[in-house]
């Protein structure tokens, strides 16, 4: 039954909610990549809109445009395209997605601070409005380092780009991690993106922390009945929330020193799991909603009350890793000799509310660890009595739930169970589940979610401003803690961090996970 | 790894299951379903291919139910795979004599624990899935009526007259592509639409499909012309300020016309067995539109006759 009147739109008679067979696809539109020589636009950005396009997802007037400082014509930028979709997209190949794609594709080449190449790119985005019927729908994509933010969000308010025309049009802003580097800096950036584009039209991107990955927890701690009765300090001994990650810093020594792991990853990423783990039960699963249960953890998280006992940090040294010998962070290219820059941090965090109080959160994260992995396990307190005697039980450790992020997503179940034979003895053993086998095409990845989030205009699941500010009022007293207390404790390539990290939890009578 | 049975039955197999699972060192399997694959021997490697692909997405036990003649003495021979290139199990039963009446009793011991069932039937059908007592285990009974091996218009018509809900046919995935084209098309350009047309080839139960989803959706008339194809070549929804046209001359690449808007291309390629297969398991209750759709078509069909 259709209400006539209810809405303003036209019903269109070919959609049915119950048909949930038709995606649905973005309407007209199109992306202006800032940056788009960058590893991350070739690499990630440039596939995903091919993935996109692939699975049908991308509407048909779509146009995609690079700016760079680079002498490029159109046909040079759609060779890069085309190579770096070849090479990095997730699914096959297709000659004829290619050329829908290819026929949208323009470049425009200059600086962040040049008015005449602004000028271009609001013709080429008139043009593509004509051409390909973009429909005066654009978003731009800042793969940019946050210092030219300024520029280039001013650029696009008196160019007149930010505005949207008056027809239902719209104009939006995605904006990557690091939001800031502290409180302050977070505001002052914030300040400058929202004082040209209304809160909705800002996308920022985790991409750690794909939508696909919190909607599988939500799915997971929310669709259950076993899991959330103990889900709470009754049962709950500490959660302990890793990603650790091989590599070391690659080429990303001017980003990352005087940043750190803490600011890298903990801020953003970390805090968001925990934010995930933690929260009560949303009233619906809107973007708001969502976002006002995560507000209410963050708010309510506190620091140890010592600083150097509650957390620790470390800088990886040379040593051998995954079978090669690797360099120490302070002999990588472009790293000062002296750098106190931590690649390690761990903090243990308590969370002030009924259901978590007492139950700390360790978190931690590092480059050159023993593998990449990204978890949150769930340790549950002990039996409060064992029926069986000490040795029968001397291998038997906590339950612990395992949400595996990556890499091979799904949970892990630890349990103990009796070995097999006459004698009693208990031991602690793995139920394994995996989302799929392999799925050949149809887990997104988290660019392609977000991408398509924003053609779309659905509020993203990524976090806005209020939700970094909180973050950042966690961490800037531990960072300034560490700035006064000189360089960071080595640990040698390829282990799991730094022997402080271990004594942190020592002291609390636990041991952090080998996941 | 593979193991061979020879003259075996349903409780030999499955402790066979069990050994090969164990063998190969219990690994976790979040398998999610298991879908029986009917055909005959010639059409079974083919079938097979396209559903071990399609388990990549959805890892399942695959039984494929191979019927061979109903002459000699009964007896079913078994190969089971287990690693090695499919994500969940694999058991091929080949069933000759007068099992190949019963083989419903083959393949209950074998389902997984309850998780769905789905039969697809790859080439010929029965005429009344729901009612053969294979598709009375499943949940999901999968025809496709583009595979039969002839009068393929009047399989589609069959499956039609004996819908029931949870049969689905693969004529009806192909489309999906399209009909995900067209609602696009009304949401840009959000006009009344007096009439519409269907060209394709003459023999195209998708296109009858489309077709009778217009006439059900749009409640207009809708016109079903012949092309050389392939497959389906173009739609036209005829509205107040022109025509929305979406037009794929070579099966591919396809281009889409909307009023007072410039062409655009669109992929619209005709995909392989395995993806629709895919599609098709990615929801397994009732398809309501497909529903609809069937019950359009068998509407037109008997106007058609009365004509």
């Amino acid at each position: 039954m259709r209400r006539a009147g209810v809405q303003h739109k036209p019903v269109n008679p070919l959609r049915d909610p119950q048909d949930r067979r038709l995606p649905k696809i973005a309407g007209p539109g199109g992306l202006v990549i800032f940056g788009v020589t960058g590893d991350l636009s070739r690499k990630k950005l440039m596939p995903a809109v091919y993935d996109l396009a692939n699975r049908g997802l991308l509407p048909p007037g779509f146009g995609l445009v690079g700016f760079a400082r680079r002498e490029w014509h159109d046909q040079d930028f759609t060779q890069i395209v085309h190579d770096a979709i070849k090479e990095h997209a997730r699914t096959p190949f297709r000659e004829e997605v290619w050329r829908q794609l290819a026929a949208g594709f323009r470049f425009v080449p200059g600086d962040f601070n040049d008015d005449l190449a602004f000028d271009q790119l609001r013709q080429t985005i008139a043009d593509l409005d004509e051409v390909r019927g973009t429909g005066g729908n654009h978003a731009f994509y800042l793969s940019i380092p946050p210092r030219f933010f300024p520029d280039v969000v001013g650029q696009l308010k008196e160019h007149g780009l930010a505005d949207p025309r008056n027809d239902g049009s719209w104009r939006r802003v995605v904006v990557e991690k690091p939001f800031g580097h502290d409180l302050q800096s977070a505001r002052e950036l914030n300040a400058v993106v929202s004082e040209v584009f209304p809160p909705e039209s800002v996308f920022r991107i985790d991409h750690y922390l794909g939508k696909e990955t919190v909607q599988n927890m939500l799915a997971m701690r929310f669709a259950n009945a076993m899991f959330e009765p103990i889900w709470n300090s009754n049962y709950v001994d500490h959660v302990q929330i890793t990603m650790a990650e091989d590599i070391g810093i690659g080429g990303r020594a001017g980003y990352y020193d005087g940043i750190g792991a803490a600011r890298d990853v903990i801020q953003n990423h970390l805090l968001q799991l925990m934010a995930l783990i933690a929260m009560e039960e949303p009233t619906s699963f809107d973007a708001r909603s969502l976002r006002i249960e995560k507000q209410k953890v963050l708010a309510a998280v506190h620091l140890p009350r010592r600083l150097d006992l509650g957390t620790a940090r470390g800088q990886y040294a040379g040593g051998w890793q995954g079978g090669a010998e690797v360099a120490g962070y302070t002999d990588e290219a472009d790293i000062p000799a002296d750098s106190r820059t931590e690649t390690y941090a761990a903090i243990a965090l308590g969370i002030d509310t009924r259901r978590w109080a007492g139950v700390p959160f360790y978190l931690r994260t590092g480059k050159r660890l023993g593998r990449r992995v990204t978890e949150v396990a769930v340790v549950f307190k002990r039996a409060p009595h064992l029926p069986f005697n000490d040795t029968e039980t001397e291998e038997l450790g906590q339950n612990a739930l395992v949400i595996r992020v990556q890499p091979d997503e799904g949970v892990t179940l630890r349990f103990g169970a009796k070995v097999p034979g006459t004698a009693m003895e208990i031991r602690d053993v793995n139920m394994d589940f995996a989302y799929g086998g392999s799925f050949v095409e149809s887990s997104p990845e988290a660019y392609e979610r977000l991408i398509l989030d924003v053609l779309l205009g659905e509020p993203p699941l990524f976090p806005q401003h209020e939700e970094v500010e909180l973050s950042w009022q966690i961490l800037d007293p531990v960072v300034e803690h560490w700035a006064k207390k000189g360089s960071p404790e080595p640990y040698p390539a390829g282990t799991w961090g730094p022997p402080s990290a271990d004594k942190m939890l020592a002291r609390d009578g636990r041991a952090w996970r080998r996941p | 790894m593979r193991i061979n049975l020879t003259d075996t039955n349903a409780g030999a197999i499955a402790a066979e299951l069990v050994r090969g699972r164990r063998r190969a060192g219990s690994p976790a399997m979040g398998m999610v379903l298991t879908l029986i694959v009917v055909v005959d021997e010639k059409q079974a490697d083919d079938a097979l291919a396209a559903a071990e692909e399609a388990s990549k997405e959805h890892p399942a036990r695959i039984l494929g139910v191979i019927i061979g003649s109903r002459q000699p003495a009964s007896q079913v021979d078994a190969e089971i795979r287990i690693g090695a290139g499919t994500t969940g199990e694999t058991v091929l039963l080949w069933l000759r004599g007068e099992v190949t009446g019963h083989s419903e009793s083959v393949v209950t011991p074998l389902l997984l624990a309850d998780s769905p069932v789905v039969v697809w039937w790859p080439s010929r059908a029965p005429d009344d899935p729901a009612a053969e007592p294979l598709g009375a285990l499943a949940q999901r009974r999968i025809t496709d009526a583009a595979g039969a091996p002839r009068q393929k218009q009047q399989a589609m018509s069959t499956q039609c007259r004996h819908y029931s809900p949870g049969n689905t046919d693969l004529a009806w995935t192909r489309i999906t592509g399209w009909r995900a084209m067209l609602a696009a098309a009304l949401d840009q350009h959000p006009a009344k639409v007096t009439a519409a047309s269907v060209r394709a080839e003459r023999v195209s139960p998708s296109a009858d499909l489309l077709a009778a989803w217009l006439t059900a959706r749009l409640r207009v008339p809708v016109e079903r012309n012949t092309s050389r194809g392939p497959g389906i070549t173009q739609v036209v929804m005829r509205t107040g300020d022109g025509e929305i046209r979406i037009e794929r001359p070579d099966g591919v690449l396809a281009s889409l016309t909307l009023p007072g808007q410039p062409d655009r291309p669109v992929a619209l390629k005709r995909r392989s067995v395995a993806e629709l297969l895919a599609e098709e398991l990615r929801r397994l209750d009732p398809d309501e539109i497909y529903e609809q759709t069937v019950a359009s078509m068998v509407k037109i069909e008997k106007q058609k006759a009365k004509d």
